[in-house]
């Protein structure tokens, strides 16, 4: 079991959805505090939904304002980075140049990408979170 | 500055430096105090300029401060420079995602003694307490 879980994590790595900024938050792992990864990518996907929401709702409403998306974004994009979410990283990224140069369909395509990127990590990290078995943690 | 993976985490918990996390992002706020436990460093936790102010006004104080640029009610520049117009002496590392000279200049400028990109890591951790001499490193 804990091969598989090793195996979908390294899928992870290979397919460029993690970055070594994740191996460095694997090695702040320690006895006091065993779960620290787990808690931080809890914390993680708990705040990345918030946003994603926020987005989805001012995409939705029509009216762009950049500034504001660009604010969200900001804020994404920094999770991302310091959780070592590669590939939403440059998602949001891509996302902040088109709002700086107001292409409003860049935008829409561009989250379409990223909620597509997050979504295949959170369903991994599912997969992972299934084998290693029941956890208090998850609950929470 | 790299570190290798074998090298040891050095204990700094003797030397009894106090620091305060200041970062309006959840994400951030853990990585970084559970960064300065790691190294034996006692911190606080704030989520923003005003708040970080507020926590020196109240009389606490402490050897290092790690601030975000980018906050809301005070953002980093605005707290630096309130910081040190109150005469607060402590070593202010900025630690942000900006990274592009003008806004580094200005952040610099209102009062930081060191900068370092997000996002923190041990070795980047490191460098600024050696940059502050709050740690000299030995090979």
């Amino acid at each position: 079991m804990q091969r598989q879980v090793a195996l979908i994590k390294q899928s992870l790595f290979d397919q460029g959805y993690l970055d070594d900024q994740f191996m460095e938050l694997e090695e702040l792992q320690d006895d006091a505090n065993p779960n620290f990864v787990e808690e931080v990518a809890t914390l993680y996907f708990k705040d990345s939904a918030r946003l994603i929401n926020n987005i989805d709702q001012a995409l939705e409403r029509g009216s762009f304002d950049f500034s504001r998306l660009d604010s969200y974004m900001h804020q994404f994009k920094g999770s991302s980075t310091s959780i070592g979410a590669s590939k939403v990283k440059t998602e949001c990224t891509t996302f902040r140049e088109y709002c700086r140069v107001g292409n409003a369909e860049g935008c829409l395509r561009t989250f379409q990408q990223l909620k597509k990127e997050h979504a295949t990590w959170q369903d991994r990290r599912g997969l992972g979170r299934q084998h290693v078995g029941p956890s208090k943690e998850r609950d929470k | 500055m790299t570190r290798d993976k074998d090298d040891e985490v050095p204990n700094l918990a003797e030397s009894k430096l106090t620091a305060l996390v200041v970062d309006d992002n959840f994400i951030n706020q853990s990585i970084h105090h559970k960064l300065l436990d790691r190294l034996g460093i006692t911190n606080d936790v704030v989520c923003n300029g005003k708040e970080a102010v507020d926590v020196h006004c109240s009389g606490r104080n402490y050897d290092l401060i790690l601030m975000d640029m980018d906050m809301p009610i005070m953002n980093g520049i605005q707290a630096t420079r309130r910081l040190r117009e109150m005469g607060i002496e402590s070593k202010i590392a900025g630690v942000t995602t900006r990274a592009n000279e003008v806004e580094r200049q200005e952040f610099m400028e209102a009062g930081l003694n060191d900068f370092q990109e997000k996002p923190l890591t041990i070795s980047k951790l490191l460098s600024i307490l050696t940059n502050l001499n709050f740690y000299v490193q030995t090979s």
